[in-house]
């Protein structure tokens, strides 16, 4: 029987069945750990402890969710236009580029006040203009942009090594990277900001690029459920016939949904560049643009729930390393088969327990509307 | 209803000697909050034609849907031949001599004859010896029932008649005694349906039990032994057909008496011209000619009705002249506004300029299903100043009216809040011309207004129409229901391969006339 026409209560469909699909994730995650003689419960505190046990760990939890927030909602607005935008990737690594070029340019001329909001300008704008490639062959060329993004991510990858080795490198280095920007454009830190309010927490990559991602929640948000051109945008992806019809040109549609998402993967480099490293490095992007496919999915493409599972996956990420750390025989990779674990739970196999739950919903449906009735 | 159910149930069917060919004891089937069919009994008397009527969403589908695999029953029993039968697929269905030939037909298109019908009855890996067999077997199979189709054309290229008696085929040659008939005629022209009923006529002298689905009253009294009729997922009577009226069928299908519609029809109207189409020619991606140098004109005031089959551009032309597609060559003026292929007008402009158009497919461009019915109920509208404030949606203007025009228009049930696919077909129709109607259009372009509406609906829709072309709308309307057209119409255009083929006059427009127009063998019948 068909269960995917029955409708059911948003807490089933946003929460429980979400949780249900980590837990079931854990459980073979667990067998894993089980299999090669370590305690799974014992793990999982350690991962625990480690994302949030104590400043440290938190900061660094918060600081990788700032960036699967960034290719999530990326992913999420595209798909949103039914376009499977897959080059965050490129895009975060090319918004890194523009980043660099402005600062290499500029900062030793303006004060940091102009400096952040051209940097963030920047890193939004080269991503754009990589997604507004792949967009404007879909729109007018018919190449399918899923193709395409993922081929300009190796571009984007190549072009990246190639200026990184040969233009952009500081002069007598031999590391690829660019010379470190001046003090005045790095993204504030948060143990900083904080310390200037007199609370004293420990130095951790945490700047002010969470803060950015989530008004960028925000807007996204009212973008898509607010505005009239959030509108022409779910039209568009729902039924390209009935935007037509509607006087919606899904083309440009597909232009703007794709420049706004590139936009957003590009400011990863914000977090990374501007934040963190204060150069532009080799694969600074580090797959977190791949890894916004499985925070979309699993966020339902909804910002609230693109900021939690971005959390989960910012826990996955220093959880894991802690994990990795403390207990020798988990190593890197096996806490990489765990992350991938979660994301094929509850990333392709997000569905798998809705024909089950659709059907206890159905039994214990009918009598609570029995009971309202009489 | 209380009434109308002893009334059914009190005319005996006569009793049989054969076991029935099929019985179904207390089906029920729930989908969710919908009670999709409840406690149904029915009888199926071997070799006879049994009709099942009953308005969209009535529970005909659930319920052929049960008997052919595709769901289940919560509760209840389906004996076949006599014998309880579990049908959890289509498969059980097949071997237990069910057949069904959907509405849509399914069809490789791109296959042969012959290869959709061996299609998941290959009888080897080698397809070489099954088609050989298939092939004879065919062949007597056609000549028996008068069922004759080329076997080696490609199934994509016959006409739907032709694709039709391919199903049925298919459905014999998988051995079915019980073959069930989804909607069968509504892509036919009356001519070929009447073809139709003689080959299931045929079959019927040959044993076979047939049910027919349909919503057309007409065809069960034409053909049917014996009638079902369901209400609200119940079976509120079975009789039998020569005891029973088209008035009185309609009548337990709503479950009140209808007023028969009759429309004053304008016979030549005196205002301008709204639409005047000149030598317009379109052709299609592919670069086939979907619509050959038609010229005609809608004044204002005046219903204009274009019949024809399914797909002989009808469509083409509503889009054309909403601004959807560009018009190839040729001109046509739209409410004063000279369009062609260098000065088109789009979707947008043409809402401007007083165009209205009620799309022909309302779920595919109508409506947004995912949407809330406030958000449907602005579609095409949503960059209007009222709707919005700044940069935003003000969603509670929208509500409002929404609201509004639920109540204008009777919608059900009136939650601007709720998603439009929840809505019936009808209210979803009924949606989408009153937000069309809202703007009080000076051209109306309506594209098959009440497809898929139940008759309730239907009433109120067809007033409307008529109201509008009382406020000196010039409407063109495009039905491939011949009963609506000549209820609506003033004036009949018939297209046929994308050329108009006939014209008549609303108040002497008869069916014969127009069918034969419909199939283009005016001439033949001279």
């Amino acid at each position: 029987m068909s269960t995917s026409n029955v409708e059911l209560p948003a807490w089933i469909e946003v929460v429980l069945i979400p949780v249900l699909n980590i837990c079931l994730a854990l459980f073979f995650a667990g067998l894993i750990i089980f299999a090669i003689g370590e305690s799974p419960l014992e793990a999982v505190s350690i991962m625990l402890n480690g994302a949030f046990g104590y400043d440290e760990g938190v900061g660094y939890t918060l600081y990788y969710t700032t960036n699967f927030i960034f290719t999530g909602l990326a992913v999420a607005i595209a798909f949103h236009a039914r376009l499977f935008n897959i080059g965050g990737e490129g895009q975060a690594y090319i918004g890194g580029l523009g980043v660099g070029l402005v600062f290499l340019l500029l900062d030793g001329y303006l004060p940091t006040i102009l400096l952040l909001p051209i940097g963030i300008i920047a890193a939004a704008l080269f991503g754009a203009a990589w997604a507004f490639i792949p967009a404007w062959l879909q729109a007018y060329r018919g190449s399918h942009i899923v193709i395409t993004t993922i081929m300009f991510n190796f571009i984007a990858s190549a072009v990246m090594v190639y200026l990184l080795v040969n233009v952009l490198i500081r002069p007598g280095s031999m590391s690829p990277e660019t010379r470190e920007f001046s003090q005045s454009t790095w993204m504030p830190f948060m143990h900083e900001m904080l310390a200037v309010v007199g609370i004293d927490v420990t130095r951790t990559p945490l700047n002010l690029s969470f803060i950015l991602a989530l008004v960028c929640c925000l807007l996204v948000w009212i973008y898509i459920w607010k505005t009239r051109w959030g509108y022409a945008l779910r039209t568009a992806g729902q039924s390209e016939a009935a935007a037509v019809y509607a006087g919606i040109k899904p083309k440009r549609i597909i232009i703007i949904t794709m420049c706004i998402s590139g936009a957003l993967a590009g400011m990863v480099a914000v977090n990374e560049v501007m934040g963190v490293h204060h150069r532009v490095i080799l694969n600074f992007t580090a797959g977190y643009g791949f890894t916004g496919i499985a925070v979309a999915l699993m966020g339902r493409n909804h910002p609230v729930g693109i900021i939690l599972a971005s959390l989960l996956f910012g826990v996955l990420y220093q959880g894991g390393a802690e994990l990795a750390f403390e207990m020798p025989k988990i190593t890197r990779e096996m806490v990489v088969a765990i992350q991938g674990l979660i994301i094929l739970f509850s990333g392709a196999l997000a569905l798998m327990l809705r024909p089950a739950m659709v059907k206890i919903w159905l039994a214990i449906k009918p009598a609570q509307a029995v009971a309202q009735h009489g | 209803m209380q009434n109308q159910k002893t009334q059914g149930e009190d005319r005996n069917l006569p009793p049989a000697n054969d076991p029935l060919a099929i019985e179904l004891r207390k089906i029920c089937k729930r989908f969710g909050q919908v009670q999709a069919n409840r406690n149904i009994d029915l009888q199926v008397q071997p070799g006879t034609i049994h009709g099942i009527v009953g308005e969209n969403g009535a529970g005909k589908s659930t319920l052929m849907s049960i008997l052919y695999g595709f769901y289940q029953a919560d509760s209840g029993e389906i004996l076949i031949n006599g014998k309880p039968t579990k049908i959890k697929s289509s498969r059980d269905a097949i071997d237990s001599g069910i057949g069904m030939v959907h509405q849509h037909f399914m069809l490789v298109e791109t296959f042969t004859v012959l290869e959709n019908v061996l299609l998941g009855a290959e009888q080897s890996a080698m397809l070489d010896k099954s088609e050989s067999n298939a092939r004879e077997v065919l062949e007597h199979l056609s000549a028996e029932y008068q069922l004759s189709v080329p076997l080696d054309a490609i199934t994509g290229e016959l006409p739907v008649g032709q694709q039709q008696r391919t199903e049925i085929l298919k459905a014999l040659y998988r051995n079915a005694e019980i073959l069930i008939l989804d909607e069968p005629t509504g892509v036919l022209t009356p001519q070929e349906a009447d073809q139709l009923f003689r080959v299931l006529q045929a079959l019927k002298d040959r044993g076979v039990t047939i049910i027919l689905i349909t919503h057309k009253l007409r065809e069960i009294m034409d053909i049917t032994d014996n009638v079902s009729v369901l209400r609200l997922g119940e079976i509120v009577s079975t009789q039998r057909t020569a005891d029973t009226s088209t008035a009185a069928l309609a009548e337990l299908m709503v479950g009140r008496k209808l007023e028969t519609q009759h429309f004053e029809k304008i016979d030549n109207p005196d205002g301008e011209n709204g639409i005047e189409v000149h030598n317009l020619t379109v052709k299609d991606d592919r670069g086939l000619t979907r619509i050959d140098n038609i010229s005609f004109n809608v004044k204002r005031g005046e219903i204009v009705g274009i019949a024809g089959v399914a797909g002989n551009g009808q469509s083409t032309l509503l889009e054309v002249l909403a601004g959807i597609q560009s018009p190839g060559s040729g001109e046509f003026v739209i409410n004063g506004h000279n369009v062609t292929s260098t000065t088109a007008i789009s979707p947008k402009e043409m809402r401007e300029i007083g165009v209205q158009h009620v799309p022909e497919d309302r779920l595919r461009l109508g409506l947004i299903k995912s949407f809330s019915a406030a958000e449907s109920s602005v579609l095409g509208y949503q960059n209007r100043k009222k709707f919005n404030w700044r940069m935003f949606l003000n969603i509670r203007s929208i509500r409002t009216a929404c609201k509004k025009l639920m109540q204008a228009f009777d919608v059900r049930p009136p939650d601007p809040k709720l998603k439009s696919s929840s809505f019936s077909g009808g209210n979803q129709q009924k949606l989408i011309l009153a937000r069309e109607l809202d703007q009080s259009p000076s051209v109306l372009l309506v594209g098959q207004p009440t497809r898929g509406v139940d008759i309730g609906a239907i009433e109120l829709i067809h007033q409307k129409i008529i109201e509008i072309r009382d406020a000196n709308c010039a409407v063109l309307l495009v039905s491939v229901e011949l009963d609506e057209i000549m209820t609506l119409s003033d004036r009949i255009l018939v297209m046929f391969e994308g050329r108009i083929v006939g014209t008549m006059k609303g108040s002497d427009a008869d069916k014969t006339t127009l069918g034969l127009m419909m199939a283009n063998a005016m001439d033949d019948a001279a």
